[in-house]
């Protein structure tokens, strides 16, 4: 598995650490059940997925990567803190 | 006050010499750490340029030679390896003395790229990776800062902690390398 990254190029996966899900974060005012969905909750796609991934042993850019759970395709990865969730 | 004894990171361990490489350790004169102030890079490149000679190197490139060298080192990040900063530096960039923080060596000879190729997982073949062209990569376990300085001649910076671990992969691959001819 290779991964983009918008800064280095395509590299290995073993400089990567996975984060998990990429989620919009709630308003720190969004009430109960916002956050509970936000910090217990999580999706379990069959398809294209948003995950933050770090590239720790590269560039020490955070990325928000897409890729495919069904196919296993990497489709594209931005930069996080450039991404929209 | 106690009497120090200054030493180098790989003190002991090199220089090595195994078939058609040579591993070497550099001492550079100082080490620092140059990361742009936001949307400062412009004019840190402007600066470093007239006080240093070297502008600040784009992703996976380095400027410089021998004596004054700036490499990529990161997102918004770049090492400046030879003379201590310029003040004026300061206006646009947090600088860090990072002079013995690193394990700096040399890997040159014609097996060179051969070595690294047990190592790191990038392609650092001449017909992609040229002359001044640099990577943050690994190198085994480790994360490490890989620069082509020379035909057949590599930089390779890890933490200074990791100098032992350093050498020994690094060795191990030339005996390896050497030992299929």
């Amino acid at each position: 598995m290779r991964l983009p990254c918008p800064i280095c190029g395509e590299r290995d996966r073993r400089e990567f650490y996975y984060k998990g899900a990429a989620l919009e974060r709630p308003a720190p005012d969004a009430g109960e059940a916002a956050w509970d969905d936000y910090v217990y909750l999580r999706e379990n796609p069959a398809g294209d997925t948003r995950e933050l991934w770090y590239h720790d042993g590269g560039c020490g850019a955070w990325l928000v990567v897409t890729r495919n759970t069904l196919t296993h395709a990497v489709i594209g990865a931005e930069l996080a803190s450039e991404a929209k969730a | 006050m106690a009497d120090l004894i200054a030493k180098l990171p790989c003190d002991g361990l090199l220089p090595l010499s195994i078939g058609k490489a040579t591993l070497v350790e550099v001492v550079p004169v100082a080490l620092t750490s140059v990361s742009p102030l936001k949307g400062a890079e412009k004019d840190l490149s402007k600066a470093m340029t007239k006080a240093h000679g070297v502008g600040f190197p784009g992703p996976n490139n380095s400027n410089g030679d021998d004596a004054v060298r700036a490499i990529w080192f990161g997102r918004a990040h770049a090492l400046l390896i030879g003379p201590a900063p310029d003040s004026a530096l300061v206006k646009h960039a947090a600088l860090t003395d990072q002079t013995d923080a690193w394990a700096v060596v040399c890997l040159d000879g014609d097996a060179a790229e051969s070595v690294l190729a047990r190592l790191a997982p990038v392609d650092l073949r001449h017909s992609v990776f040229g002359l001044g062209q640099t990577v943050r990569s690994q190198l085994g376990h480790m994360t490490a800062s890989i620069t082509r300085v020379g035909e057949n001649a590599f930089q390779i910076m890890v933490f200074r902690s990791m100098a032992k671990t350093l050498v020994h992969d690094l060795k191990t691959a030339m005996v390896a390398v050497d030992a299929r001819g």
